[in-house]
C-alpha cells in the first residue's frame, strides 16, 4: 500500500469527492464506533428529532465492537463487523450529515443511493485482522451507551488507520467490480 | 471406570478457549502463504499479508486474532469408561466463563434471543456430546464468529438433486455470501441425516485441518472440485475481487431417509479456529 491517500477525520465533502473505489486510504483523526444496537438508538432519536449523543456532521462511524482491553493496552483487538446489519438505519444517519463509514461486507441499494445523494464514502477494513488494526488506535473513550458493553459508542483517535474505498459517492461498488474482474 | 475431576474439565476448556482465540492453526497459516502465491489481485495479496501479520501479533502478544471471539462451540467425545465427577455441562460452562474472562476475550452471547442482555461471560456454550470407546475424554473448542455463521443455510432438497444439486447449492450459498463472511472462507458441508443433524455435520466438518481430505475418494474429489469452483467465482479476500475465496471445503455425510435429501452449508471465516485436548 505504497500509494495510499492520507485523509483527516472528520471529513469534508471535498475529501469524500476525491475518493474512488479501490483507493487505499490512511485515516488519521477522530472516528466513532457503533454497531447495529447503537445504530437503532441513534436512528430512533433522529426520527423523533431529538439530540444525538454524538455529532454526525462530517464524522466517520466504524462498525466495530472491540475485545476487552488487556492491562497495558489502549484497546483490545478491534476489527470491523458486518456493515449490512446497520443498513436499515444508515440512510437516516447520512441525511443527518454522516460522511464516512468503515466496516466489512456489502451495502444495500438504499445505502448506496443515499451515499450518492448525501455525498458519503464507505471504506472496508480487513475483517479478522483485529490485532493488527488495533495498533493504529491511539486513544479510546466511551461516549455513549455504556450499557451496551462491546457495542457502546466509543470515540477513537486513529493514526494512519488502513482502509480501502469499497463504495464511493459516485455509485461505484468495488465488490461488484472485483468479482467482474476476477470471475472465471 | 476411570474417574476424571470436573476441575480438569474446567481448566482444559478455559485453556482451549484462549489458545483457539490467540493461536491460529499452522494449517490456516500455511494456506494463507500458499494463497499468496496464487492470488492475482494486488489488494487480495495485501489482505493475505495483513492476515499473516495479524496472526503473528496475536500469537506473540496472547491477544485475540479477531475481536469476535465467537460462540464457544464445544465438542465432547466421552469415553464410555471415563466418568466425570460432578456436572460436566456446568464444568464446560465454568471453563468458558474462566477462559473468556481471564483471557480478555469478547463476550458476545445474549441471554434470550428476543428480550435478552449480554450474559457477560460468553456462556452458555453450545455443547455437542458423542460417546467413544475407551476411558479418555476428547475436548474440542471451536469458537464460531457471527458474521460467517450468518451466511450458513440448511436446505431440504429432493433425492433427485444428487451430488450435482449439492454442488449447485454450495456454490450459490458462497456466491450469495459474497464479502460478508470474511473470505477467504472455509466451507463445511453436511449431506444426509435429518434437518437438525445435517447442520451438525456441516459444523463438524469445520473441525478438519485445511488440506485434510475426506477418506472416501468420491467425496474427496467433490471437495477438490468445489474448492476449485468457489475460487473461480472471483470473490477474493474480503470480497474485493481475487482468486482466493476459500481455503478449503469439507464434506461430512450420514445415511438419509428415502424421502429426504438434507444439505447444510456452514461457513467459517478465515479465522478458522479449533483446539483440542485429550484427557
Amino acid at each position: 500500500m505504497t500509494d495510499a491517500i492520507r485523509i483527516k477525520a472528520p471529513l469534508t465533502d471535498d475529501d469524500v469527492l476525491k475518493l474512488k473505489i479501490g483507493d487505499s486510504v490512511l485515516i488519521t483523526g477522530k472516528i466513532y464506533t457503533a454497531r447495529d444496537a447503537a445504530h437503532k438508538r441513534l436512528f430512533e432519536l433522529a426520527q423523533k428529532g431529538e439530540k444525538l449523543p454524538i455529532e454526525l456532521k462530517g464524522n466517520v462511524i466504524y462498525y466495530a465492537g472491540p475485545a476487552p482491553t488487556k492491562p497495558g493496552y489502549i484497546i483490545g483487538p478491534a476489527g470491523p463487523t458486518t456493515s449490512g446489519r446497520c443498513d436499515p438505519y444508515t440512510p437516516t444517519l447520512l441525511a443527518h450529515g454522516l460522511k464516512g463509514m468503515i466496516g466489512k461486507g456489502v451495502r444495500s441499494k438504499e445505502v448506496r443511493d443515499a451515499m450518492q445523494k448525501y455525498k458519503a464514502v464507505y471504506f472496508t477494513a480487513t475483517g479478522g485482522a483485529a490485532a493488527l488494526i488495533s495498533k493504529n488506535i491511539k486513544a479510546v473513550k466511551i461516549v455513549a451507551y455504556e450499557d451496551l458493553g462491546p457495542e457502546a459508542i466509543r470515540e477513537l483517535e486513529v493514526d494512519n488507520f488502513p482502509v480501502i474505498v469499497a463504495n464511493d459517492a459516485f455509485g461505484g461498488d468495488l465488490y461488484q467490480e472485483g468479482i467482474k474482474k476476477y470471475k472465471r | 471406570m476411570r474417574e476424571v475431576s470436573s476441575q480438569v474439565i474446567v481448566d482444559t476448556v478455559a485453556r482451549l478457549c484462549m489458545e483457539a482465540n490467540y493461536y491460529l492453526g499452522d494449517d490456516v497459516i500455511k494456506a494463507f502463504e500458499q494463497g499468496l502465491q496464487k492470488e492475482e489481485s494486488p489488494t487480495g495479496k495485501d489482505i493475505l499479508n495483513q492476515l499473516l501479520k495479524n496472526a503473528q501479533i496475536a500469537k506473540n502478544e496472547n491477544i485475540p486474532i479477531c475481536q469476535d471471539c465467537g460462540f464457544a462451540v464445544v465438542f465432547l467425545d466421552l469415553g464410555t469408561d471415563a466418568c466425570v465427577k460432578g456436572n460436566i455441562i456446568e464444568a464446560v460452562n465454568e471453563g468458558v466463563r474462566k477462559g473468556y474472562t481471564e483471557g480478555y476475550l469478547r463476550k458476545s452471547i445474549v441471554s434470550d434471543p428476543i428480550r435478552g442482555k449480554n450474559t457477560g461471560d460468553n456462556t452458555p456454550a453450545i455443547i455437542h456430546t458423542t460417546f467413544i470407546p475407551g476411558d479418555k475424554i476428547k475436548i474440542t473448542v471451536a469458537p464460531k464468529g457471527g458474521g460467517s455463521e450468518n451466511m450458513s443455510e440448511v436446505r431440504m432438497g429432493k433425492p433427485a438433486d444428487g451430488i450435482e444439486g449439492v454442488k449447485t447449492f454450495v456454490i450459490d450459498r458462497v456466491l450469495r455470501s459474497s464479502a460478508n463472511p470474511c473470505p477467504p472462507i472455509v466451507v463445511g458441508v453436511g449431506i444426509g441425516g435429518t434437518f437438525e443433524y445435517v447442520a451438525f455435520l456441516a459444523k463438524k466438518a469445520l473441525l478438519r485441518n485445511v488440506g485434510e481430505r475426506h477418506p472416501d475418494p468420491f467425496y474427496a474429489d467433490v471437495e477438490k472440485e468445489l474448492l476449485q469452483s468457489i475460487n473461480n467465482l472471483g470473490i477474493g479476500p474480503m470480497g474485493l475481487g481475487g482468486r482466493i475465496t476459500a481455503l478449503d471445503v469439507f464434506i461430512e455425510t450420514h445415511p438419509r431417509h428415502i424421502a429426504s435429501f438434507p444439505v447444510a452449508v456452514n461457513i467459517n471465516c478465515h479465522v478458522a479456529r479449533h483446539k483440542s485436548a485429550v484427557i
